[in-house]
């Protein structure tokens, strides 16, 4: 069999899958890059050209830069937190005693739930008048009455972050984990026998194998940080005073709340392009990380 | 091989079936509802049981949303081309569905026996430019929920008459150590806010809009979101309101938790349940109070109505559906989480039998009801106003700054 009817069969076997790929992705995205360009409405109105307008619009308007920096703050605290804590649930996971199937099955769970479910959960638990940290923190004198934690600026953001960590953190051990078990047992048990300590075998005998699959996690995470949405929606719809709005919100109250699909399309448009750059980044290291691991 | 292309034949077969129509004309309705404040979903899945067996070829398809989520899966649903026959609509939104066509006129529908027959203060909830979206459904406001019990411990003889007054009252309570914080509101970044904002904007006389442009920022509208300002920042208002949602002040409320609170009719019938509240039997309800020299009591209209969408097949059914959810028979018997739309029906034992002092509080807050301003850029007033009024309780920005920017955020 020659090469090009290899080539061409598989460009035909792929034919239908990029036919449909085109029709749900592609030409939704054409479409929206059509509707950022005019004053359309959600309802009603198709709307007229207005070049650039939107686009100028939102990039000086307020409301962007600080969403922006409330979204950057999010994703870098909460993807921090996900991948140490991932990293050392794996290590810990990785030992050998009993029970340890019935943990990783347990360990599971918050990354299982739906987000709405974990974000309605937190709520709860974070809740000014019966809420059980308040409980918890009272009963442990670590503070004298119970508070409001999503209803202050300065703690809902990080009590978000918190819930967050907590539903995400297992995606991260879950790879480290599998990435542990590819460690040959005898280079371990020789750092053990040349005196290495506990840190500098995790830094230059296990690390080196974590580093690719945990960069893939990264992107991952960050990508979804970045245009996290429902988790705020549920337990705080972006306040207190908008201290919490991501800009999928901002994107959501733009092109559906105020039903202004054209800027709402441009909104949509600069959120995606920035998602691009960080997953564009991140491929050329990951490329970088596996070719000097080889 | 054989067997699998039996397999499917049979599941195009089975695909197939679900869309040959039915062997005999059935109607379905869909119709969107709220979980929340009001009529239960409870009362409303056997209203429609009892419509739904008195005209068995129209089946109703219900599905309930939070209160925040109904006006946007509302225009969602629109937006894509199908979805409901039946929407549940607040006072704010006809000017928008109007414009946009999402609601269709339903005016020559509505007959002088109906006319004649609703409180005319209700109408204002389905009413645009003179012609009607809807039937009103809900006809509700805020009244002061207070605790009896609490009150009488205080030594505190009658109800506040003003807001003034609430204050004074919220302090003795205080002082005598019966709560740490007596008042409880709906403050959340959310419509909840604005409709307790609302409250107080009518207590002290403001204007929303002025010849189509912001007014609340001056006068009323700004003394208005200073005295919550004070009441949040004396200790005298429960400081946790600002994340609270109407619920969240019924819990805190049946809870024994709070002195006053600020709610819609529904919360008298609950809290007055021994079996989720403590406070059954000890629940009193006045109109919102007033403001010396401006008003004698206050009130917001919050009330909600059910209209037929344009998109749906079968608008001749869904208005059938709508005349019996709203009729004064379905509505006397549900008395008891939402109060008629039907004049008569508060002269009604059947209706006040049990709840004579909410019937008695209804009449004088339901006459005084206030709107919210009628334009088709509401949302984006409201969320900005939300905003105000969330920097200005959090010591952010004054209120007079704060409404200041929001009435250049209105899009007005």
């Amino acid at each position: 069999m020659s090469g090009t009817w290899m080539t061409t069969r598989a460009w035909l076997l792929m034919l239908p899958l990029l036919a449909i790929m085109v029709a749900v992705i592609g030409w939704p995205l054409v479409d929206t890059v059509r509707l950022s360009f005019t004053d359309a409405q959600l309802v009603g109105t198709a709307g007229n050209y207005v070049g650039f307008d939107n686009y100028t619009k939102m990039l000086t308007s307020s409301n962007f830069t600080r969403t922006l920096s409330t979204t950057t703050w999010f994703a870098v605290v909460s993807v921090a937190a996900e991948m140490v804590l991932g990293v050392l649930a794996a290590l810990l996971l990785n030992q050998e005693f009993r029970g340890r199937a019935v943990l990783r099955g347990l360990m599971i769970l918050p990354w299982a739930l739906p987000t709405v479910v974990n974000a309605t959960l937190w709520r709860l638990i974070y809740n000014p008048e019966y809420g059980a940290l308040n409980a918890a923190l009272t009963q442990l004198h670590l503070i004298d009455d119970y508070r409001s934690w999503l209803g202050e600026p300065g703690t809902a953001l990080a009590a978000l972050i918190v819930a967050d960590c907590w539903k995400n953190f297992p995606l991260v051990a879950l790879i480290a984990l599998a990435a542990l078990q590819a460690v040959p047992r005898d280079i371990t048990a020789a750092a053990l026998v040349d005196g290495a300590g506990p840190f500098n075998r995790f830094r230059f005998v296990i690390l080196p194998y974590l580093a690719g699959p945990l960069m893939v996690a990264l992107v991952l995470r960050t990508i979804e940080a970045f245009k996290v949405f429902d988790i705020i929606w549920v337990m705080t719809r972006g306040g207190p005073a908008n201290s919490t709005r991501s800009l999928s919100i901002l994107v959501y109250q733009e092109a559906f709340s105020f039903q202004r699909a054209g800027s709402g399309a441009s909104l949509a448009l600069i959120v995606t392009l920035l998602v691009t750059v960080l997953a564009v980044a991140y491929a050329t290291l990951v490329r970088k990380t596996a070719g000097s691991a080889t | 091989m054989l067997k699998s292309i039996g397999k499917t034949l049979l599941g195009a077969v089975f695909v197939g079936g679900l869309f040959v129509p039915h062997a005999f004309a059935e109607t379905t309705l869909n119709a969107l509802f709220m979980a929340q404040a009001a009529y239960s979903e409870a009362d409303v899945r056997s209203m429609t049981e009892a419509f739904t067996k008195a005209n068995p070829d129209i089946k109703v398809n219900l599905e309930f949303v939070p209160y925040e989520g109904l006006h946007d899966k509302t225009v969602l649903a629109q937006g894509s081309g199908g979805g409901y026959d039946v929407v549940l609509f607040d006072v704010i939104w006809p000017a928008e569905y109007a414009t946009n066509k999402v609601l269709v006129d339903v005016s020559s529908k509505i007959t002088d026996d109906m006319k004649k027959g609703v409180l005319p203060g209700a109408w204002t909830t389905v009413q645009y430019d003179g012609k009607y979206y809807g039937m009103p459904w809900i006809l509700d406001t805020k009244y002061l929920f207070y605790n009896k019990e609490i009150l009488e411990k205080a030594g505190i003889k009658a109800p506040p008459k003003t807001w003034e007054e609430l204050g004074q009252q919220a302090k003795i309570i205080q002082d005598k150590g019966l709560l740490k914080t007596p008042i409880a509101w709906s403050w959340a970044q959310a419509e909840a806010v604005i409709c307790d904002y609302t409250t107080l904007v009518s207590a002290y006389g403001g204007d929303f809009l002025k010849d189509g442009k912001p007014d609340f920022q001056n006068g009323g509208g700004a003394a208005a979101l200073k005295y919550m300002v004070d009441s949040y920042k004396s200790g005298l208002t429960n400081p946790n309101s600002k994340e609270f949602l109407e619920e969240d002040v019924r819990k805190v409320f049946e809870n024994g938790d709070a002195a006053f609170a600020l709610n819609w009719t529904y919360m008298y019938n609950m809290a007055n349940d021994p079996k989720d509240s403590k406070v059954a039997g000890k629940v009193g309800v006045v109109p919102a109070p007033g403001v010396a020299g401006s008003s004698e009591v206050s009130a917001v209209n919050g009330s909600m109505g059910l209209g037929v969408t344009a998109v749906s097949k079968h608008p001749d059914e869904a208005w059938k559906y709508i005349e019996f959810m709203t009729s004064q028979a379905t509505q006397n018997q549900y008395a008891k989480l939402s109060l008629p739309i039907w004049a008569s029906s508060y002269d009604d034992p059947a209706v006040t039998k049990g709840q004579e002092e909410l019937i008695a509080t209804a009449k004088l807050g339901l006459a005084a009801m206030y709107p919210r301003p009628t334009t088709p850029k509401y949302q984006q007033l409201s969320t900005a106003l939300q905003q105000a009024i969330q920097e200005s309780l959090l010591g952010q920005a004054t209120p007079e700054d704060a409404l200041k920017t929001a009435a250049e955020n209105s899009g007005l």
